[in-house]
């Protein structure tokens, strides 16, 4: 490949031209710069692997060589995308820690040798910059984003279970100091363009349309030798204390093992290798840093931990693709401009306040206008806090706030694309609701957000039940990631899709199920929460049956979540499930008593849980104590025990939702408790959980507990017909 | 004299091309300083178009043009239909722009978007104004003003601080926007007085009338009428509850309490007061214009069609307020229609004694000829004058009022089944506006 000049751009290396044609590096000339342009063949972004290491290496050194250039520039030839990372397929396919090294180490050659090149490269970022992305980036000598909302930067990996392998751990505190350096690897947060250039992760910041220009004028000025008069990012004092000299950092790092250990109750381990990759480069110096990262890397990407992270990532991935309709059924899903959304309360607010910030027109009933105004003061306190950080503009906020229209009629429904009502738990109300709906919303998918009421009894009045299908929130709907929508028989593929894209639309994480008592996510939760109740019933401790939860890895305790949800509400559900299913979903003793005795949790004050009146909480209420059958004296349990009684339910429960049909599949099992209701995520979801213990281990635990609590713990026949095979739910999940 | 237009297809303005008045919708109308006070002009013409759009369910892509009045302009946003387009529930190619004739602004803003709809530049457009008297601009005194200028071009910082130093004490007193007459000097109360002593107004009739005023606004409010065209608004800065009616509407008040009010302007000799005067007020209003055939097309029913329209003015230094005498028999000739022909007449009520000698006009053979007619338009019938109160009751946000009465005026045809109406606004500078709404 050569100029209309008869000028080779590749030093006249014919095999390094193929190399680079193969991995979909374009090599211009421009002013005695290399503009290199990265578009991966048959990829939407770029990722790096080990197969392009060598093709970049080769290209670096004839650039190095070839008195042609005076230096290079790094562009992507995606649409705002830079370079999105490594490649996670190829790291999940490790079966050794030593191939994980090996290609840490790999990274490290190309990223030194770009480093230590005495021609300049300049990173040219648009798009994303994530991972292995970012980590090339702070290889180069300059560093220019755009001022672009899709240009984003960030070091992912931890989210995986890894650590950015590719010598962050050493580049990024010597770039942007050590404190900044590790909330950027132990969070993964993501870095957006200004923030980047004030805290020094990158030199300058243009616009997009001379990013080009300016790029390759820095590489002339830097070859030259020229001084780039910027603005360099000053330590401050506090900074300089803590970490200039080896006692502050001593602090950082002991500072931030404390936390990580609070955080993750020592079940992920990548954050600790992070912080001890970044203090062996401070303490033992740079090579000894970069071979730290290295070989701590090559460990954690074949732990199970990363393991169970980066099947949930594809997982997630995956269920992206997914429709949702069983296989062979295809359907368009209806465009929602205009959402109508009964009922202003937490719920009904909540689905509107992420509504209106993906741009969809939402019509807010009630009752009252006292109601609509609490519920528009909640949504705007969502929408507000975005700007408080800064997220939008004062003019975006005013835009998405003046999508939320409001009545107490049913004016403005009549272009309503769909209706989710949220209205009080009671099948009159919906019924009525959903007669009305009908008549004034003729085109509108029916979507009701009901936690406890069958689907299927609800759409029994409907003129038009193929309309009618479940989405189920979680609570607070702008956190929380699941949509779980639930069909029913008679609910059309049209109605699903158009259920499950609104849902994507909205950032959800969407499974579909079908309808049943408790649908999924309620009917796993349901035997997990009634067991922390029975501990509690036997003579647990409030605070120690929630330590033993929040221990085995769940985000709170189980009498805490009761505390949160409303025990009104949960003992509401807890009756539908356990006439539904019998004595294995009968509530404890002291849930039921605590409801008549009126505590019902954060909301009112008062649960298993004291609040003052911010609704803070204080303490555990010992006089809940004589509301339980075990009366005031309580006694020690095992956290193991206490795990096992209460988690066993739920994975049992989970594998006859598998047998009922009710998902359909583990995967979607797996997705809807780990986002749903805060399943470990190290241990990849229950389905992934129960392979890790082993079926047969599992059918033996719940057969020993049966025998104590006859009846609430007999294994689910699947379950015992897949040990009995020595079955697994999901293939390469090795039992521990 | 205003030129007499030849009558048209059916008598009805627009050759051919009816222009329907498909939907309105209003914030309620706040006195300024309570309620709505720490939202702006834009904020309420927002409020309005963006539940104008709502309820009619109307695709955003449908609007060709957006037409906003608005009197007292603001300094930072001075073209605020603009600003109002930019809604995420239009596309941002929406051309908008602002319009300015004080009290009829609105109604200049209804007309000029007939009048693109007519020449078939555009099927769709929004026409509304909005006001806030809360949020005023208060300006800087012209001393303040030339060494703050001059600051800006100092070099240096002993510079800036020099001329600063040459602040005297009376440079600090701003200057608030007084509604007075830049030609004359005369307020719009002193102007109103002098109307009152001129036609002969008494206090009591201008008491009793904005008394009539406020029980048929309440009324009205009560049955549903008025508060049906209102769009419900969160208020600030807690946004616990939302305003739901205008809160100028007094149910409480008598005559007797109507007439101890001190007079507010002409102290010795004057009889206008703030209770028989239109409060200041902050609000917001929107109607929706459509191409007769378009409206069909998209399967909307209009509520009434715009059948005439005409504008006038008078010396203001003679009665400032009495224009609509000159503009409303242009509106019917050009109408084809006489006052008799009238289900309900409006007239925007700035103060009772410009409304009351509105009506004596009306019926004045001296004014008759003085717009050149040879018979005056007629005696009102009080049964259709006004009939949900006005602005001394409602309120009135200067910029909004005009899109509030078209509103107003085409429901309650409607709901009556009437097939025309009249309505007329007075308007600062000495100029009045007429319009005939027909309905089928």
């Amino acid at each position: 490949m050569t100029t209309p000049h008869g000028v080779n751009l590749y030093g006249g290396d014919e095999a390094l031209m193929q190399e680079c044609q193969r991995i979909g590096v374009t090599v211009e000339l421009e002013s005695n710069v290399a503009v290199l342009i990265f578009d991966q063949p048959n990829a939407a972004v770029n990722v790096l692997n080990s197969s392009i290491v060598g093709a970049f290496s080769g290209l670096f050194d004839m650039i190095e060589r070839d008195p042609l250039y005076v230096g290079a520039v790094l562009f992507s030839g995606k649409k705002d995308s830079w370079i999105a990372g490594a490649d996670i397929e190829e790291m999940a396919s490790f079966r050794t820690p030593l191939q994980g090294e090996e290609l840490s180490r790999a990274g490290h050659v190309v990223m030194d040798k770009i480093e230590a090149m005495k021609k300049p490269v300049v990173a040219a970022i648009h798009g994303v910059a994530l991972g292995g992305g970012l980590e090339t980036a702070l290889a180069c000598r300059h560093r220019i984003v755009t001022d672009h909302p899709k240009t984003v930067l960030a070091l992912p990996e931890v989210q995986l279970g890894l650590l950015p392998g590719g010598g962050s751990t050493q580049r990024l505190p010597r770039t942007v100091g050590l404190q900044v350096a590790l909330d950027m690897m132990l969070t993964g947060k993501n870095i957006r363009a200004k923030k980047a250039l004030q805290i020094g992760l990158v030199h300058e910041m243009v616009h997009p349309a001379i990013l080009k220009t300016v790029a390759i004028d820095r590489a002339q000025k830097l070859a030259r030798g020229e001084k780039l008069s910027l603005k360099d990012r000053k330590l401050g004092a506090t900074n300089f204390l803590l970490e200039d000299n080896p006692i502050g950092r001593a602090v950082v790092f002991r500072k931030a093992r404390e936390t990580v250990l609070k955080k993750t109750k020592g079940h992920y381990p990548a954050p600790l290798a992070i912080i001890d990759a970044v203090h062996k480069g401070y303490s033992d110096g740079l090579a000894a840093g970069y071979a730290e990262e290295s070989r701590r890397f090559g460990d954690l990407a074949v732990s199970n931990v990363c393991r169970q992270l980066v099947y949930l990532f594809f997982a997630t991935t995956a269920l992206k693709r997914d429709s949702g309709l069983p296989a062979g059924v295809t359907a368009t899903a209806h465009a929602v401009n205009k959402l109508g959304i009964l009922g202003a309360g937490f719920m009904g607010a909540g689905i509107a306040s992420v509504a209106v910030q993906h741009g969809t027109l939402v019509r807010l009933k009630d009752a009252s206008y006292e109601r609509i105004a609490k519920g528009y003061a909640a949504v705007r306190d969502v929408v507000r806090e975005r700007l408080r950080r800064r997220q939008i503009t004062r003019a975006q906020c005013d835009d998405i706030l003046s999508l939320v229209g409001s009545t107490i009629d049913y004016r403005g429904f009549a272009n309503t694309d769909l209706v989710i009502e949220a209205v009080f738990e009671d099948l009159n109300v919906k019924h009525a609701v959903l007669r009305e709906m009908e008549a004034v919303a003729p085109h509108a998918v029916f979507a009701t957000n009901t936690s406890t009421i069958p689907i299927t009894d609800i759409a029994s009045v409907a003129t038009r039940p193929d309309r009618v299908i479940g989405m189920h929130f979680f609570s607070p709907v702008h956190k929380m990631p699941l949509l779980e929508v639930i069909v029913t028989p008679t609910t059309s593929a049209e109605t699903t899709v158009t259920a499950v894209e609104y849902g994507r639309k909205l950032g959800k994480t969407v499974i579909v199920v079908r309808d049943g008592p408790g649908f999924y996510v309620n009917r796993i939760l349901a035997p997990y929460l009634n067991e922390c109740g029975k501990l509690l019933d036997d003579g647990g401790s409030i605070e120690a049956i929630d330590a033993a939860m929040t221990d085995f890895g769940f985000p709170v305790g189980g009498l805490t979540l009761l505390d949160e949800v409303g025990l009104d509400i949960a003992g509401k559900s807890g009756a539908i499930l356990s006439h539904a299913f019998g004595d294995r979903m009968a509530p404890s003793v002291t849930l039921q008593q605590i409801i008549e005795s009126g505590r019902l949790g954060r909301k009112a004050g008062k649960g298993f849980y004291n609040y003052d009146s911010d609704g803070k909480r204080t303490h555990a209420d010992a006089s809940v104590y004589a509301l339980s059958p075990a009366g005031g004296q309580r006694k020690e349990f095992d956290p193991h025990t206490m795990q096992n009684r209460a988690v066993l339910p739920l994975l049992n429960e989970a594998v006859r939702c598998l047998e009922d049909g009710i998902i359909a599949s583990p995967r979607d099992g797996d997705i809807g408790a780990v986002f749903g209701i805060g399943f470990p995520p190290f241990l990849g979801g229950p389905f992934r959980y129960l392979d890790t213990i082993g079926l047969a281990e599992v059918v033996r635990l719940l057969e020993e507990l049966n025998r104590q609590f006859p009846g609430r713990y007999e294994p689910a026949p699947l379950l015992r017909e897949m040990a009995a095979r020595g079955a697994q739910f999901h293939a390469g999940v090795k039992p521990t | 004299m205003p030129s007499i237009g030849t009558p048209t297809y059916g008598n009805t303005f627009g050759n051919r091309r009816r222009v329907a008045i498909v939907a309105g919708v209003r914030t309620p109308f706040a006195r300024s300083g309570t309620t709505l006070k720490d939202l702006t002009a834009i904020d309420l013409g927002r409020l309005a178009v963006a539940e104008l759009m709502q309820r009619t369910g109307l695709d955003g892509r449908e609007v060709e043009m957006l037409v906003f009045g608005t009197v007292v302009q603001s300094v930072i946003a001075p073209n605020i239909a603009r600003e109002i387009s930019l809604l995420p529930h239009f596309p941002k190619d929406l051309q908008a722009y602002t319009v300015g004739r004080a009290c009829a602004s609105a109604n200049q803003a209804i007309t000029d978007a007939a009048d693109q709809i007519v020449l078939g530049h555009a099927d769709v457009a929004i026409a509304g104004g909005a006001e806030s008297l809360s949020q005023v601009p208060i300006l800087h005194s012209r001393g303040m003003a030339d060494v703050l200028v001059a600051a800006s071009k100092a070099k240096s910082l002993p510079a800036r601080l020099q001329t600063l130093a040459r602040l005297r004490p009376r440079d600090l007193i701003p200057i608030t926007p007084a509604i007075a007459e830049p030609s004359t000097g005369e307020s719009m109360g002193q102007s109103a007085d002098k109307m009152a002593k001129l036609n002969g107004i008494s206090r009591e009739a201008q008491d009793r009338f904005a008394l009539r005023s406020h029980e048929m606004a309440a009324k009205g409010t009560d049955d549903g009428r008025l508060t049906s065209e209102i769009v419900p608004v969160p208020i600030p800065p807690k946004f616990a509850s939302m305003m739901t009616t205008d809160n100028g509407i007094r149910r409480d008040t008598t005559y007797e309490q109507m007439a101890q009010l001190r007079p507010a302007f002409d102290k010795l000799y004057g009889s206008v007061t703030a209770g028989n005067a239109s409060p200041l007020t902050d609000g917001g209003a929107a109607v929706l214009l459509m191409s007769e055939e378009r409206a069909k097309a998209l399967g909307y029913t209009p509520i009434a069609f715009i059948r005439s329209y005409a504008y006038a003015a008078i010396d203001p230094g003679e009665q400032l307020l009495q224009a609509p005498v000159f503009a409303a028999p242009v509106a019917l000739q050009r109408a084809g229609l006489t006052l008799q022909d009238m289900d309900l007449v409006d007239m925007h009520e700035a103060f009772a004694a410009q409304v009351l000698s509105n009506i004596q006009g009306f019926a004045s053979q001296y004014w008759a000829e003085r717009a050149g007619f040879t018979s005056p338009v007629g005696e009102i019938d009080p049964e259709r004058l006004n009939v949900m109160g006005g602005s001394i009751s409602i309120g009135h946000p200067f910029g909004a009022t005009g899109a509030r009465i078209v509103t107003t005026v085409a429901n309650e045809l409607q709901r009556r089944g009437g097939q025309f109406a009249l309505l007329t606004v007075c308007a600062a500078g000495g100029m009045g506006h007429a319009m005939v709404l027909e309905r089928i």
